[in-house]
């Protein structure tokens, strides 16, 4: 599994960041961009769900 | 001018006042009772045209289109931008507007937001951790043993003024002035443009505007120094800009986390499940905050049409306001699962309760950390509270909704 963040349409609010800090960060700005080329530990695929569950801009997808 | 309209509200769906007490006090009711009648976009003639749509598609639609739906009137008041104009030839127009970012347009937004984000960001908001820990814990030792206490009056109101006084550096002494002006610019919205008022806002412009030039005079580690130091363009931020962005930040920042803990402490003293839940699992406060945010969510914003327009079988005037409900797009059934259903171990809530597309509250970050903290420390200092049904609760007026009163009956203190 990867996830990727849309930077054209994250708009900072930092649910992702929260919620999974093991796969995403913030820049200087408050907008997310995801980790180690957005591949998911296999234990970490259900943070990377809730993470894109919560984006209120759906800015996050998810690739199998 | 056109006339104005006062008085009481005949018709929620084509005379709504959301500057009404009523409004935000029956609010659930009233947006349910609306789209029951298939009223996807209630409409006012009050404030001089406003528009009221109330599903998650709408709200996210006019939220992505600032071509069509400017920000240059973030609050909708008696007066519309024009006939600010005439009083006030001077006042900034768009792109920029009175109080930027939130009231100015692309491609300006971007450069003036761009100058205030770093402050804001998760990283530089964390350590304020600790302070905002000791003051909810000062507030509550300052409630000595009584058994009935207003959470609002003596707890919610003073968390967030008493952190924003201080990344702006003004007095925290005057924390009670700042207060009045919340109320005088976002609770009296409804309010003739008298005398009294007028002379209030000149109070405040004083005020202000000794503050930042005792700034330039005495430059210091603030908020306010920063943005007199900031450039856009290659020039220094106007006194204009930076009077409005200032009046922003203590605005914004003050009234709507105010509400959003509240709001949050409203909840669990209603709903004794909820409180021993979270009196039990503290680890849950995050989840259970997002999830206030959504179902409370405190802010709804505005747009002015920027051009006569057909939109969704409505015909929309120039410089037609229209409201921006978050709260209610947060309670679409289309967005979310029984929403009218206050579930604080909701995993998936993309809420919208910080605004949609280019305007994300930039003060969410330092907002979720006082409601995340304001309520750990009131749940650890009394784990049983309960409305005292002796006094009523009251609610703002206005388009930041939360509890202004809250009395509460403590049981148990730790």
């Amino acid at each position: 599994m990867r996830v990727h963040v849309d930077s054209s349409k994250c708009q900072g609010h930092n649910r992702c960041y929260a919620l999974a800090p093991e796969l995403f960060d913030v820049d200087d700005l408050g907008n997310a961009f995801e980790l180690n080329d957005g591949v998911v530990p296999a234990a970490l695929e259900d943070k990377a769900r809730l993470a894109v569950a919560n984006c209120p801009e759906f800015a996050i997808t998810i690739e199998d | 001018m056109t006339d104005t309209v006062y008085g009481p509200v005949t018709d929620w769906a084509t005379d709504f006042d959301h500057g009404a007490p009523e409004y935000n006090a029956n609010i659930h009711e009233i947006w349910d009772n609306l789209k029951a009648s298939g009223c996807p976009i209630a409409h006012t003639e009050r404030y001089g045209g406003v528009w009221l749509p109330l599903t998650h598609d709408l709200v996210k639609e006019i939220a992505y289109d600032p071509s069509r739906f400017s920000s240059l009137t973030p609050v909708v008041q008696q007066l519309k931008p024009s006939q600010v104009r005439e009083l006030d030839p001077d006042a900034l127009g768009a792109p920029i507007g009175p109080v930027p970012p939130i009231s100015s347009d692309p491609p300006f937004h971007a450069d003036a937001r761009r100058i205030l984000l770093p402050a804001f960001s998760p990283k530089q908001i964390d350590p304020w951790r600790k302070e905002v820990e000791e003051i909810c814990n000062k507030l509550i030792d300052d409630m000595g043993d009584a058994d009935i206490i207003d959470a609002a009056v003596q707890y919610t109101q003073h968390i967030p003024v008493l952190v924003v006084a201080q990344m702006v550096g003004l007095p925290l002494s005057d924390a009670d002035r700042f207060r009045g002006w919340v109320d005088m610019v976002l609770g009296g919205i409804g309010a003739e443009r008298n005398e009294e008022r007028m002379a209030q806002f000149e109070a405040m412009d004083a005020y202000l505007t000794k503050h930042i030039e005792d700034h330039i005079e005495n430059p210091r580690d603030d908020l306010t120094t920063y943005l007199l130091n900031s450039e856009i363009y290659g020039e220094k931020l106007s006194p204009r800009h930076v009077f409005g962005t200032i009046l922003l930040l203590i605005i914004a920042g003050i009234d709507t986390t105010w509400s959003g803990i509240g709001s949050s402490l409203w909840h669990l003293a209603s709903n004794s499940v909820d409180r021993r839940r979270l009196v039990e699992n503290p680890e849950k406060i995050p989840t259970a905050v997002e999830e206030f945010l959504r179902a409370y969510a405190p802010v709804t914003m505005a747009r002015m049409v920027t051009d006569d327009m057909e939109f969704h079988g409505v015909h929309m005037k120039k410089e037609d306001r229209v409201l921006l409900p978050f709260p209610a797009a947060n309670r679409d059934e289309k967005q979310f699962a029984n929403p009218a259903v206050v579930d604080i171990e909701r995993e998936e809530n993309r809420h919208a309760a910080f605004g949609l597309g280019i305007h994300r509250c930039i003060g969410s970050n330092l907002a979720r950390l006082e409601m995340n903290v304001a309520i750990e420390v009131f749940l650890k200092r009394f784990p049983d509270f309960e409305l005292d049904n002796s006094e009523q609760v009251t609610w703002s007026t206005g388009q930041v909704r939360g509890p202004r009163n809250l009395p509460f009956r403590i049981n148990v203190r730790a």
